[in-house]
This record gives structure tokens, sequence and C-alpha cells, in this order.
């Protein structure tokens, strides 16, 4: 519907004829606002599919404007396109899902109470186009430019041979012992690695601990089964515990069987492997990566079959039922530090002590901003706000 | 009581009832449930990665003649790689790909949704800024909550002295964090339940009146 059509609705609508005088029935002009008032750009830091539309009142209006009609059009000369209605009396308003550098023109309708039309005149051109830098997410380059750092600094350390120490994690100290369990016993070991995708930090962290385990089970020639959910942590898995048993010098025990893809779907994988603690009664469950609801059906059947269970999740609603239902928990950042811990290499090691670094800057950064915050000095605020 | 006439829902409640046999005990009736469940859902989710991923992502762009498609999907037959023994090293192409793009799109991501954000939020503001006394009271306890369990997460300090009674009142507080969580989700998981019960009671076998 064009302009002239929507303000003629509007007058027709809001102001009744009998209310009118006769000369003034005609259709009044509408007022035009000068283009100064308003401000058409681009919209910053996007991907180039969105133009804002910024706009200010003279003194009076917008207690008076009842909504608010933005039209565009891709020539200033053909009927424009009514793109968003807006109750109320904004100041701004951002179209988004446009095509990227195409120029487009605009015109915004004041609807006003007393059922006049004020109209802006045709604004434009304008084009949405992408931005290769995020203005605003300088203080989150500026967090990761100090992270690496420090984890770099740590790491040189290291390798100039100075000893990190690493506080004892009882949910770690325990995987050697539940793997001999499982020898003891000649049951196999069951590797859920979560149910998440490759790139979620959980899953990465759980295949670190999938071939530390594997190379233990390989060392004591006990069976390990690992069912997967997703196509890709399949394959991943799959090669990290081929690797494992080559590693330890035992390739001719690699059971490509051992390692599975079962479904996509969340409570099918599931059931299925409930199916599996049930029937082939392993003595060791290692429930580590990202967990959704299935978690306490997977944790609970486990504690069913008498297993002992070594859980660790970041999933922070999940780790409730792991505490409760399995006898180790690996609690968020514990499965990260999971691979260090694990394999006592320096290098990790390093990174462990530049996490702890992290963490220590972050928490004065939190004293000391809260500090500020008190006395109404927020640029602390200011500057996590912006990342 | 009035029977449900709809094979469909028969279907269903039959099979929520296989799937309950588990309760007592593993049996071939939820070892049909099972298998039909995963057999299903694995055909459905191919069909699915086809329609919402393969085809408008990839077969559709090269359809137009936009060739540049041509090279994800190379990259993603290299995991068929894993095949043929004599070239199954080049798997490690797209799951490289995969991690390193993944790692730098999770981590300016992580900073700031679970870092930056949280941090913001945990910030102390001016005393006059807050609605209430308890509002304050709140601040501080989210406030003093966090540095303390923070210290619980420190690997390379021993927990003794001042980090040991930190940590302690850290974990303590995580565990108050938990139960309370654990006890949201499971009345949710009764909701579900009673979800599943008025189906099979009402919808099936007529016993309720909705």
């Amino acid at each position: 519907m064009g302009w002239v059509s929507l303000s003629l609705l509007w007058l027709a609508v809001a102001a009744p004829p009998d209310s009118l005088p006769a000369d003034t029935l005609a259709p009044r002009p509408p007022r035009v606002l000068e283009a100064a008032r308003f401000h058409l750009q681009d919209t910053p830091n996007d991907a180039g599919h969105s133009v804002t539309l910024r706009w200010t009142y003279p003194p009076g209006l917008q207690d008076s404007v009842r909504a608010v009609i933005v039209l565009r059009a891709e020539a200033p000369d053909v009927p424009m396109q009514e793109v968003k209605f807006i109750p109320g009396a904004p100041t701004v308003y951002k179209d988004m899902g446009i095509p990227s550098r195409t120029p487009f023109y605009y015109r915004v309708l004041f609807l006003t109470v007393t059922g006049d039309t004020i109209q802006s005149a045709v604004l434009g051109p304008v084009e949405a186009y992408p931005q290769w830098f995020h203005t605003g997410r300088i203080p989150i380059l500026l967090g990761v430019v100090l992270y690496v750092g420090l984890l770099l600094w740590f790491i040189v350390q290291a390798r100039g041979g100075k000893e990190l120490f690493l506080r004892k994690i009882p949910g770690l100290e325990a995987v050697d012992e539940a793997i001999g369990r499982a020898t003891e016993m000649g049951r196999p070991i069951l590797y859920v690695p979560g149910l998440s995708t490759i790139d979620d930090i959980a899953t990465i962290a759980s295949l670190n601990i999938l071939s530390h385990v594997t190379r233990k089970a390989a060392e004591y020639e006990t069976p390990i089964i690992v069912p997967n959910r997703n196509p890709v942590v399949y394959t991943v898995s799959r090669e990290i515990v081929k690797e494992a048993y080559t590693s330890v010098g035992r390739p001719d025990l690699f059971d490509p069987d051992q390692v599975f893809y079962v479904t996509d779907s969340q409570f099918g994988y599931a059931a299925a492997v409930s199916g599996i603690m049930m029937r082939d009664r392993p003595a060791t469950n290692f429930l580590i990566g990202m967990f959704w609801a299935e978690s306490l059906i997977l944790a609970e059947t486990g504690a069913a079959t008498g297993a002992i269970q070594i859980a660790g999740t970041d999933a922070v609603t999940q780790l409730p039922f792991f505490i409760v239902a399995c006898d180790y928990t690996l609690i968020g950042e514990e499965l990260y530090a999971a691979s260090a811990y694990l394999s006592r290499e320096p290098l990790l090691m390093a990174t462990l002590k530049g996490q702890d670094w992290m963490k220590f800057i972050l928490g004065t950064a939190l004293v000391l901003g809260s500090l500020l915050g008190l006395f109404g000095i927020t640029w602390v605020h200011h500057f996590f706000a912006g990342g | 009581m009035h029977l449900s006439t709809d094979p469909w829902v028969w279907v269903a409640a039959i099979l929520s009832l296989f799937i309950f046999s588990f309760l007592y005990k593993d049996n071939p009736l939820y070892k049909f449930a099972e298998h039909l469940l995963v057999g299903i859902s694995a055909g459905y989710y191919l069909a699915l990665y086809w329609h919402n991923g393969m085809y408008p992502n990839i077969i559709a762009h090269v359809k137009d003649g936009n060739l540049w498609y041509l090279f994800p999907l190379f990259l993603g037959l290299l995991y068929f790689a894993i095949f043929v023994p004599k070239y199954a090293y080049l798997i490690r192409w797209p799951i490289a790909f995969l991690l390193g793009a993944g790692s730098g799109i999770a981590i300016p991501a992580t900073f700031q949704a679970s870092i930056y954000k949280q941090l913001e939020g945990t910030l102390l503001n001016p005393l006059n800024t807050y609605p209430s006394a308890l509002a304050v009271f709140n601040a501080l306890l989210i406030f003093f909550g966090v540095l303390l369990v923070l210290t619980y997460f420190f690997f390379s300090k021993e927990h003794k002295g001042v980090l040991g009674a930190t940590s302690r009142v850290g974990i303590w507080i995580l565990m108050i964090g938990f139960g309370a969580s654990f006890g949201y989700t499971v009345m949710a998981r009764v909701s579900l339940l009673i979800g599943r019960l008025h189906f099979l009671l009402g919808t099936w076998l007529g016993l309720l009146r909705f």
C-alpha cells in the first residue's frame, strides 16, 4: 500500500466527515518534517543486511504521535511499500533482512492522535554493506590477546623446565582405578563422549580423556565401547581409539565395531546406551562431554547396573544429576583441566597455569570494578558490557 | 471409558508401555521399542540432513552455477576416505577444518557470553541504584558467591589456608545451586510424566475427562 493511500485511510478512520467543516472534507496534505531530523545509515558492525533510521521530533510532537509507518522503495520515484507499522512514538527503526549493496529510499509517516499524518521527505539512498571488523568487540579482542599472551608466557616457562604444580582432582585420580576395576572384573568399559558436536569444547575435552582411557584399557587388554550420537564425533573418536591402541603397541586389539554411531535422536541414543548398559554390563561407565535431558537416564541406568561411574560436563543444569547418580563428577572446568592432569605434559600444564592467572585477573577486575561501581565510577561495567 | 479409535494413538501408547517396561528390567519388548526408535530416528535424521542441510546449502547453490560450493562438498566427502585405507589419512583435513573453525567461532562467543556478560551482571553498582535492601543483599550474595566459587577452580595452587577455606565455601555454594537446579528440573520431569500418563489414561483409554 502506498503512503498516500495509507494517509487517506488514516484520515478517513480517524476523522469522521461529520466532525469536519464542509470546506475541509478534502484530505489535507500531510505536513512534511525537514530532512535534517532524519538520519539514515548502514547499520554498523553487521553482516550487511540492515540499515538504521533515526529521527528526532519537533518540540511537543512526540507526545501526540500514535504510531509510525516506515515505507521503502528501490527508487525515489516509484510507489513505496510499507515495511513496518510501529505503535507508539519510537525514534529509531532498524530495517533488517534487506539485500546487501542495493540502494534503498525511505519515507516515515507519523500518525497523530488528532488524526493528522506527518511525513518525512524521501530519504536516501542508503546501502547496507558488511563490515570486516566489529568495533564493538574490541574488549573481547583485548581479553583474548591478554589470555593468549598469558598462555604463551607460561608455555615458554614450561619449555624452560620450570616445575608446575597441579592440585589433586578426585574425579581424575579415580580414572585409573576405574579402568583397573573393569580389568579385574573382566568386563568392558563404556565411554560416552557426550551428545554434542565436535566444535563443542566439552566434546573436545572428552575426546582428550578418551585417548588416555583407551591407552590404559589397551595396556590392560580391557575392551572399551564407545557409542556416538554425532557422525563427526564418531569419526574422530574412532581415530582416537585406533591411534591409542597403536600408541601402546597393540593395534591388533583395535576392533572397529567397538566405536560406533547410534543415532542423532537424543532419546533414541539414550535408549540405546541404556540397553548397552543393561546387556553388556560394563564395569565402568565414563559419561564425559556435553549432555542434556538424557543425563539422568544414562546415569541412573548405569548406577542400577552397579558400574563405577565417572561423569564430567560443563552443562550446569545436568551436573546435579551426575553428582547424585555417579561416583565421581568433573565439574565444569575440571573437565577442561583433565587432559593436562592425566598426561602431566608440561605444555598442557602451562595452559592450566595461564587459565588460573586469567581467573585471578578477572576476579581482581570484578573486585576493583565493584568498588569503583559503588562510588559511581562505571567504566569497568562499560568495558564488559561492550563485550 | 472411551478407547481411542485412532490406530496411531494405539501404536504410541503400546510403544510407551514397552519403554516403561524397562523400569522392571530389560526385556524383549523394551528391546523392540529401543531398536525401532533408533532405526527410525537414524533414517529420519538422514532425510532431515538431506532436506535441511545438503540440498539447500550445497546442491541448490551448485545447480544455480555457484561452483564455489563444491569446495565444502569436497571437504565433506573426505570423511569417506576412511573406507579407503591408503587415503584414510585425508579424513584429518575436514576434522582439522571443523575443529579450527569451531574454536575460532567458540572462543570470542565464550568470552562474550560466559565471561564478559557474567562479569557485567556480577559487578556492583552504586547502592542508590538498587530498588530495595533485598536487591542490595542479592547483588552482594551473587558478588561474593562468584568470587568464592571461582577460587574452587584454581588448579595450580594447593587448596590450603585461605584458598582452602574460600574454595570449601565455594563448593558449598555450588552444591546449594545444584540442589535448587535439581529440584527445579525434577519438577519439569514430573510434568513430562504427567503428560505421558495423561496421554495413556486420557487420549488412549478415555478414562480422564478433559
